[in-house]
């Protein structure tokens, strides 16, 4: 069935672009080869809030985060981390397990200084309460987090458990969406799944009112570090 | 779902007469317009971005039959499956094909329209397999059985009282108090769907974009039910139907920039996320098998014609936020899938004019759609054509069409126009003088139903403007004038 459908809809689009391309009026002032286009990765026209280098782009992107209810915690090097989370769980009043992404980046941490948590590394699980993971790029122009489903960064974390701690290292900041898609096709291209995650979870489907939690995190906190980590 | 459509005149009759309609669709308007106009004065670059993204969906369209195949070698390569479907009926096929094969009791659903278009829960229902929509305002609807009124924000003409009592109603069964805040319907919605996610499987969802580069899908969404749908069970559905092709991630990302400022208002949805495939080897999760069901049911016809502008429509709803016709009936009395100005050009398009004709006629031709639309779609334009084509296959009223064949008549010839016209105004203008305004007036009916016609002054435009010329040109003439 697919098979015969596949050739009678090719043969309808064409049929119906002839038309315009015999009256040399394809609706298309490009005149783009379209094959050049898939291959060229042209920019388009790029907003120019991200145009005032690292620093700014670092305060931006705090600044946009914190602007869609997400909240930002910088420490001096990625050492301090597994004291921050501890502090983020005991403000919250959460219990000292976390779901971490078997990122070897994060596994390197010192954890062993905080002897209270349990950590287990894995996709996430229903009772999980608290995932830890890191971020591909992080965008300053929206406050955005690229997560890319890699082996090691299991895409459940992002989504199941009520709370998401995300480690950004400041190197990983980049300006644009532009800039985060140049560095993973760098990396090998896309993985089963990328997203662009721009504050937790949140709905509007009652009566217009944003509501947080709706069915992904509930809160969403970044430890940004300074160092390379 | 059933098109009531041809009932228009009584669905907007019954809309009219609902006070928590109003409330509702009051609210819409009164928040949307402003949310998106902070996004835009947000962003300098905003309209020049609604320019390329307008460009980019040319150039693809003009070159769809290219981006079609260049989509499916990619898709293939990452290990999807694609599905050519030509009709609603094909596209329920192969899904119910699918869901067999997985051997599935139950299915989780992102939001689709494409799902609404081909009637899709009903059709699961039917054949042994439980819908359930997780995005919160479908899940409203699936258990009120209602259809979207919005396509964006499918519960928007509820007010929360009317949620409250459907829930309390509806989640009695599992143990769950009366509640009336908007945080804690949302939290009751949530508890009860976890479950349903882990139990699914196979996840339903749609897409806002094909990638031809990367043979990837596209959602956008903000509450992450779409991702929990597509990452849970071990398998992935997506209906998408064929315009929703872009070429590049640029060129999608530029037209990300847009749709959610002109959506929400926000600067960027919540999560965007794109599927490329099915897990890969060494994934700790992800659904096993990714399958992409492709719809025409017409819009290959529409390419080419004068109505092609349409498929670059990325239904962020903006033309409905903005539209006061949308804005007095609701998304219900349209009587189709898709609603509001958007709607009352792409129902004619998909279903035929027949019984879609007065979805066009339901415009006051402010142009507000067409100047929120951010890619630029002429829809005043496409109504108008529209109109026409349901005059020449006489599809309205009879007594319509006689009238405006009248005025056809008089209008081709200016003296007949000019004399009746001036016979007219000075009639109404003396017997209207003393009130100013008329009460009743035979065949205003509509008109004075509501409101009073003002009286006009006794002139016609015509003969002011004549007047008007000439103290102009005596104004010229005098000694000194520039």
């Amino acid at each position: 069935m697919s098979a015969d459908a596949r050739d009678a809809i090719l043969a309808e689009v064409r049929k119906s672009l002839a038309c315009r391309r015999r009256a040399n009026d394809s609706a298309d002032p490009s005149g783009d080869d379209p094959a050049a286009r898939l291959e060229g990765h042209a920019r388009n026209l790029i907003p120019d809030r991200t145009a005032g280098g690292k620093a700014t782009n670092v305060a931006l992107f705090v600044t946009m985060i914190e602007g869609v209810s997400g909240t930002v915690e910088r420490v001096a090097d990625a050492g301090e981390v597994p004291k921050a989370v501890a502090g983020y769980l005991a403000r919250h009043n959460l219990p000292p397990r976390l779901a971490i992404a078997p990122d070897p980046r994060l596994a390197a941490l010192p954890w062993a200084a905080q002897p209270l948590l349990d950590l287990r590394q894995g996709a996430a699980r229903e009772s999980d309460q608290v995932a830890v993971t890191g971020t591909f790029a992080a965008i300053a122009e929206t406050g955005t987090l690229m997560m890319a489903s890699f082996a090691d960064r299991p895409n459940t974390l992002n989504f199941l458990p009520d709370n998401h701690v995300v480690v950004v290292a400041v190197k990983d900041v980049v300006g644009t969406y532009e800039d985060a898609w140049d560095r993973l096709r760098a990396a090998g291209g896309l993985p089963r799944t990328t997203t662009f995650i721009t504050g937790p979870s949140r709905t509007s489907d009652i009566e217009l009112v944003p509501t947080l939690g709706a069915h992904g995190p509930r809160r969403l906190h970044v430890i940004l570090v300074d160092d390379a980590g | 779902m059933e098109l009531t459509s041809p009932r228009f005149k009584a669905n907007v009759r019954d809309a009219l007469r609902k006070p928590n309609l109003k409330i509702a669709m009051g609210r819409l308007i009164s928040t949307m317009g402003p949310r998106r106009l902070a996004a835009r004065a947000g962003l300098p670059e905003f309209e020049r971005l609604c320019d390329q993204a307008r460009d980019i969906k040319n150039h693809t369209l003009a070159n769809l039959d290219f981006y079609l195949e260049a989509y499916e070698t990619k898709l293939r390569a990452t290990g999807g499956t694609l599905h050519w479907c030509r009709t609603p009926a094909e596209a329920r096929a192969a899904i119910l094909d699918l869901c067999r094969r997985a051997d599935a009791k139950t299915v989780t659903k992102g939001k689709s329209m494409i799902a609404e278009e081909i009637g899709l829960n009903e059709f699961l229902d039917a054949n042994g397999i439980e819908p359930v929509e997780t995005d919160l305002g479908e899940y409203i609807i699936q258990i009120a059985g209602e259809a979207p009124s919005h396509i964006i924000a499918p519960a928007v003409h509820k007010t929360k009282e009317e949620i409250a009592d459907l829930f309390f109603a509806k989640h009695q069964r599992y143990g769950l108090p009366k509640r009336s805040e908007p945080k804690d319907l949302v939290d009751d919605a949530r508890k009860i769907l976890r479950p349903r996610y882990i139990a699914a499987d196979v996840g339903i969802t749609g897409a806002n974009f094909l990638i031809a580069e990367t043979g990837s899908s596209v959602i956008v969404t903000n509450e992450g039910n779409g991702d929990l749908t597509q990452s849970l069970p071990k398998m992935h559905i997506v209906v998408a139907s064929l315009e929703k092709l872009v070429p590049t991630l640029e060129d999608v990302t530029t037209v990300l920039r847009v749709l959610a400022r002109s959506a929400t208002g926000q600067e960027f949805s919540t999560y965007t996320t794109f599927s490329t495939g099915p897990r890969r080897a060494d994934d700790l999760d992800g659904p096993a098998a990714y399958h992409v069901i492709l719809l025409d049911n017409g819009r290959s016809r529409l390419l080419g014609t004068e109505f092609q502008d349409m498929l670059r429509c990325i239904r962020c709803g903006a033309c409905m936020n903005n539209c006061p016709v949308y804005a007095a009936i609701g998304g219900h009395a349209y009587g189709s899938t898709y609603v509001g100005p958007m709607g009352a050009v792409l129902t004619p398009s998909l279903v035929g004019l027949a019984d879609s004709y007065h979805l066009p006629n339901a415009s006051s031709f402010c142009g507000r759609c067409e100047e929120v639309c951010p890619m630029r779609i002429p829809l005043p334009k496409m109504m108008r054509a529209y109109r026409e084509q349901s005059f020449a296959a006489k599809l309205g009223p009879a007594p319509e069409r006689w009238a405006l064949a009248a005025w056809a008549f008089a209008a081709k010839r200016p003296r007949l126009y000019r004399l009746a016209s001036e016979a007219a105004a000075r009639l109404l203008g003396n017997h209207g003088a003393r009130r100013g305004a008329f009460r009743r007036l035979p065949l205003a009916g509509g008109w004075t139903g509501g409101r009073d016609l003002p009286a006009p002054e006794g002139r016609t435009f015509h003969s002011l403007w004549r007047e008007r010329q000439c103290s102009l040109a005596r104004e010229r003439q005098r000694p000194g004038a520039a």
